[in-house]
C-alpha cells in the first residue's frame, strides 16, 4: 500500500475528477491516493466519483490556506 | 452461461440521457456512462468561481445521474481534440456558435473507439427525434450514425420505435417493444416517464448542454477570434471568457473586470499572463487587461477600472497598473461616468 499525491491546485471542476480518475486507473488496489485541491466543488464531485466507482473516502481536510485534500482508498 | 450484452451510454447530466440508460436497464442491458468534456461543459466551472454561487448546491448532474443510474461514470477530456470540431464544423453553426452536429457525431464516434477499447456491444444515447432545430432530425440524426460509423450500433432507446431496427434488436439483445416512440419538442412524455421510473429530481438544462449555445458567451469568442485573426485558443481563453465583465473600448484591447469576490479571487491566477489595474484608494475590482495599451489607453483603462469600483463617484481616485514583469505605474484619474461609457463596449 502507497499513499500518492496528486496536485490539482487552481484546477476546477470536473478536472480535479477527471484527474483523480485517471490517476486511479494507474494506482493498485489498496493504495491511498491524497488529492490537493482549490475547488470546493470536489468536496461534493470526487465522494460522488468514488461512491460510483467503488473507492472509498477516508477523509476531506479544509486546510486554513484553502487548500482542500480529499484522501480515498483505490 | 448467456453473455452479459454490454452498451455505453452518452451522459449529459439531463434528463433524456438518464431516461435512456434506464430504458435500457430494464432490459437486463448493462450500462455505463461517458460523459466528454469539451471545456464549454455548462457543468462545473464558473459555480465554483463567483461568490454568490458558492452556497448553492455544486454538484457535478452526470455523476449525480449515474449514481441514480447505478451506473459507473468516465469522464473524458477532449479539450484539445474538440478544438476541431468547434472551429471547423463540417455542417456550421446552430442559432449561436454551437457546432452541434459536428458535436454529436464526435461524441458519438469517441465512443465507438470507447467499446472497442472496452469490448462493449453497442452505444446509447438519449436523443429524441424532432427534439432539436439542428441535431435531433431525422435527417441529421441519421448523418450522425452514419459519419461516427457507429451505424446501427446506435441505439435511441427514447425514440428507437421511430428509427428502423438496430443491430442489437436484430441480435435480439433489447425488444422494439421495449423502446419508445417520442418525437418532437414537448417534455411531457419525458416527464411521464420519469414519475414512471420514479425520478422526481432530475437537471433541466435551458437551452442546450454548453456555453456555445449561450448568445453573449459566443459573441465573446467571435470577439476573441475576430481580434487574434485566427479561432485557435486555449483552454484558459475559453475558461476565461464565462468570467467577469468583458469590455473592449478599443480594438487593440479588451478589460476582463471581475464582478465581485470570487472572480476577483479567480483571476488574480491570471496576472502574470496579463497586466492588470486595481485602484489602491478605494476598494474596486481586478481588472485584466488582454492586449496591448497604446499611448492614452493607459489613462483610459484607469478610468474605466474607476467606474466600477466604490469610488466611482470620487473627484479623483488612484488606480495602479501592473505589467506583466510586476512593475507597478499609479495614474490620478476621475472615473469614467455612465453616459461617458458607451454601451456598445460591453461584449
Ligand atoms: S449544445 Fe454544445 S455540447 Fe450539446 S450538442 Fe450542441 S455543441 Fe455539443
Amino acid at each position: 500500500m502507497t499513499t500518492h499525491v496528486l496536485d490539482v491546485k487552481n484546477q476546477l471542476c470536473p478536472i480535479p475528477v477527471i484527474r483523480t480518475q485517471n490517476q486511479a486507473k494507474k494506482l493498485a488496489p489498496g493504495d491511498i491516493l491524497e488529492v490537493v485541491c482549490t475547488d470546493p466543488g470536489v468536496v461534493n464531485d470526487i465522494p460522488a466519483w468514488c461512491r460510483i466507482n467503488g473507492h472509498e473516502v477516508l477523509g476531506i481536510e479544509k486546510r486554513d490556506n484553502g487548500e482542500i485534500v480529499v484522501s480515498l482508498k483505490i | 452461461m448467456t453473455k452479459q450484452i454490454k452498451a455505453v451510454a452518452l451522459i449529459s447530466g439531463g434528463l433524456d440521457s438518464m431516461l435512456a440508460v434506464r430504458v435500457m436497464q430494464e432490459q437486463g442491458i448493462y450500462v455505463e456512462g461517458i460523459n466528454f468534456f469539451t471545456g464549454f461543459c455548462v457543468e462545473g466551472h464558473t459555480h465554483a468561481i463567483r461568490k454568490q454561487d458558492q452556497n448553492k448546491q455544486k454538484r457535478n448532474n452526470a455523476l449525480w445521474v449515474a449514481e441514480q443510474l447505478g451506473i459507473k461514470l468516465h469522464i473524458i477530456d477532449v479539450i484539445d481534440e474538440y478544438k476541431d470540431v468547434l472551429i471547423n464544423p463540417k455542417h456550421g453553426y446552430g442559432a449561436n456558435m454551437n457546432p452541434c452536429l459536428d458535436c454529436k457525431t464526435f461524441m458519438v464516434t469517441k465512443a465507438m473507439e470507447w467499446i472497442a477499447e472496452n469490448h462493449f456491444d453497442f452505444i446509447i444515447t438519449g436523443e429524441v427525434i424532432g427534439q432539436r432545430p439542428m441535431s435531433q432530425r431525422r435527417d441529421t440524426m441519421n448523418i450522425v450514425s452514419r459519419d461516427s460509423g457507429a451505424k446501427n450500433l446506435l441505439v435511441r432507446p427514447l425514440c428507437g420505435k421511430n428509427f428502423p431496427a438496430t443491430y442489437p434488436e436484430e441480435q435480439g439483445w433489447i425488444s422494439r417493444e421495449g423502446l419508445l416512440d417520442f418525437n418532437g419538442r414537448s417534455r411531457k412524455p419525458q416527464m411521464a416517464l420519469a414519475a414512471k421510473f420514479g425520478f422526481d429530481e432530475y437537471a433541466q438544462p435551458a437551452g442546450g448542454c454548453c456555453f456555445l449555445t449561450d448568445e453573449n458567451y459566443s459573441r465573446k469568442l467571435v470577439d476573441l477570434w475576430q481580434v487574434q485573426g485566427h479561432k485557435d485558443y486555449d483552454f484558459d481563453d475559453v475558461l476565461l471568457l464565462k468570467i467577469g465583465r468583458h469590455v473592449r473600448p478599443r480594438p487593440h484591447f479588451k478589460l476582463i473586470i471581475g464582478r465581485e469576490e470570487g472572480e476577483n479571487k479567480f483571476m488574480e491566477g491570471y496576472k502574470k499572463r496579463f497586466g492588470y489595474l486595481y485602484t489602491k484608494s478605494h476598494p474596486g475590482p481586478l481588472v485584466l487587461i488582454d492586449g496591448e495599451l497604446k499611448e492614452g489607453d493607459a489613462e483610459l483603462a484607469a478610468q474605466i477600472t474607476g467606474r466600477f469600483g466604490k469610488g466611482k463617484h470620487a473627484d479623483r481616485i488612484t488606480v495602479a497598473l501592473v505589467d506583466t514583469d510586476g512593475n507597478e505605474t499609479e495614474f490620478e484619474v476621475t472615473p469614467m461616468s455612465g453616459d461617458d461609457f458607451p454601451q456598445e463596449w460591453y461584449l
